[in-house]
This record gives structure tokens, sequence and C-alpha cells, in this order.
């Protein structure tokens, strides 16, 4: 890694333009952090683990407080995306809210296969808020036996 | 390798996950949401004591499936303590896990709620 080191811009190069051309960027950060609205992702990111076995992809997400019908699953190139939305409770809260840490709204998380997998034997399974995506391995990776004859 | 091991402290420090809770009150009573992902019903433990409120969440299973090609997901127990307000009900508290999400309601006693008092 190259580390370039920090020059204190000094005062006396400042020009007018540059102020402005300064302001400008620091205007379109604001309206990019205004766009960024919770409702469309950003807020949550579930937490996610992916492991292997001689037969087996197993990923898990966890989601605490979903239906299993809240998740949409697709295998492209190598590649499992979930998503899903955490809708926020459909009795609307009248009472005063103390503490709302609870992130609410939808996600999308992809991750690349480690080996080729079995489209059609992919099984998901939504328990105790937990996510588990078992993707059964393609006959080529699996690990093959070779005895010397 | 050869290095000096550094004796490990005689404590079992155990470490926790603080989960994330939800807390509004809605009429006469306060509803406390605890995510607990990967934790079913019998892996709750809930203690009133002290005026103080313990949630404990152990995980139903740490077993991995497998290599671990990539990790996010903690396997730490969970824990949280609330103060407990004195208005509380302590024999009055439900609780109930869906999918992860522990809910607790939390009654108000009797004396605590507001009454009218009628100048005769």
């Amino acid at each position: 890694m190259n580390l370039i080191r920090y020059n204190n811009p000094s005062p006396s190069v400042w020009s007018p333009f540059d102020r402005l051309s300064s302001l400008r960027d620091l205007l379109d950060s604001a309206f990019q952090l205004a766009s960024y609205s919770p409702s469309t992702g950003g807020g949550w990111v579930p937490l996610m683990d992916v492991e292997e076995d001689d037969d087996k992809v197993t990923v898990t997400l966890e989601a605490a407080g979903m239906k299993a019908g809240d998740f949409d699953l697709s295998l492209q190139d190598g590649t499992l995306t979930i998503s899903g939305e955490r809708k926020a409770e459909s009795v609307k809260r009248e009472g005063e809210s103390f503490r709302s840490e609870r992130v609410f709204g939808k996600f999308t998380r992809s991750v690349s296969l480690p080996s080729p997998v079995h489209a059609d034997g992919v099984k998901a399974d939504y328990t105790d808020g937990v996510l588990t995506v078992t993707l059964p391995k393609a006959e080529e990776a699996k690990p093959r036996k070779i005895a010397v004859g | 390798m050869n290095c000096t091991t550094q004796q490990q402290p005689a404590t079992n420090r155990v470490e926790y996950i603080t989960p994330r809770v939800d807390l509004h009150h809605d009429n006469d009573q306060f509803v406390l949401e605890v995510e607990m992902p990967g934790v079913a019903k019998e892996g709750v433990d809930i203690t009133v004591d002290d005026g103080k409120l313990t949630i404990v969440g152990s995980r139903a299973s740490a077993e991995r499936a497998g290599r671990t090609v990539y990790s996010e997901r903690p396997r730490a127990e969970y824990r949280r303590v609330f103060d407990l307000d004195p208005g509380i009900d302590t024999e009055k508290i439900s609780a109930s896990v869906e999918q992860g999400l522990l809910t607790l309601r939390l009654h108000k006693a009797e004396a605590a709620k507001p009454r009218k008092i009628t100048v005769g």
C-alpha cells in the first residue's frame, strides 16, 4: 500500500474558485446523504456465514422476527443472493417509544459460492430467526477417491 | 513456536452479545422486543432480581455445517440487563419467542396506574 502524505494546504494558494468547488462537493455529498433513504435498504445488513463440507455448501443468515415468505433467493453464475424485507409491525404503535434499536426495511446480500452447486437441490429453511440455505455440490465439485489399480 | 506464552487470567471471561431491543408503551403495559436470532424458546432465560430484569439467550445450535468459508455471525450468548421501573408488576411479566424475536409484556402494577379521584 502506498501512503500519501497529507499536505496541509497553505492559505496563500487558495483561490476563490477552489473554495467554490469545495463548496459544491460539500453540497453534492449533502444531497447524496439525503437520497440515502433507509426504506430502500442501506441500514440493515444481516450477518451471514458460509460453510462447506464434501457434499454441500451451507449459507446461514441471521434475521430475527421475519416470516419465511419475506425472503427471496436467487442463484446465478455461482452467486447466491438473499434479499428480503422486514416489515415494521403492522399494528401501529401509538404509545410512546423508549428505545428503537431494531432495524426494519429491505436488505440484499450476495455471496459467491466456494464451489459449483446443483441448483435444483437447493433447500432453504427459516428457524429461530436464522435462514439456512443448503446447496448440494455439483457432482464434479465433490472430492473423488481414485484407487490405484 | 518459541515465544513466551502469556498466562491466561484465572477467571474465565464470558463474552456476550448485546441484543438490539425496541421498547414501547402500549396502553398500560410496556412491550420489550429483543432480537436474538438463533435462540429457541428453550434457550431463553429471564430473571427478575433486585429490580433488575436479566435476559440471557443461548443458541439452539452452535455447530457449524463444515469448514468455515466466511464468517460474520458470532456464536456467543446474548445478554442484556434492564432496570425495572418500580411501577412494574413483576408477577405479571409474560414472554413469547417467535423466529428469534423475544417479546416481553410488562404490566404496570395496579397501584401505579393513574387514578381519577372525583370530588364528592
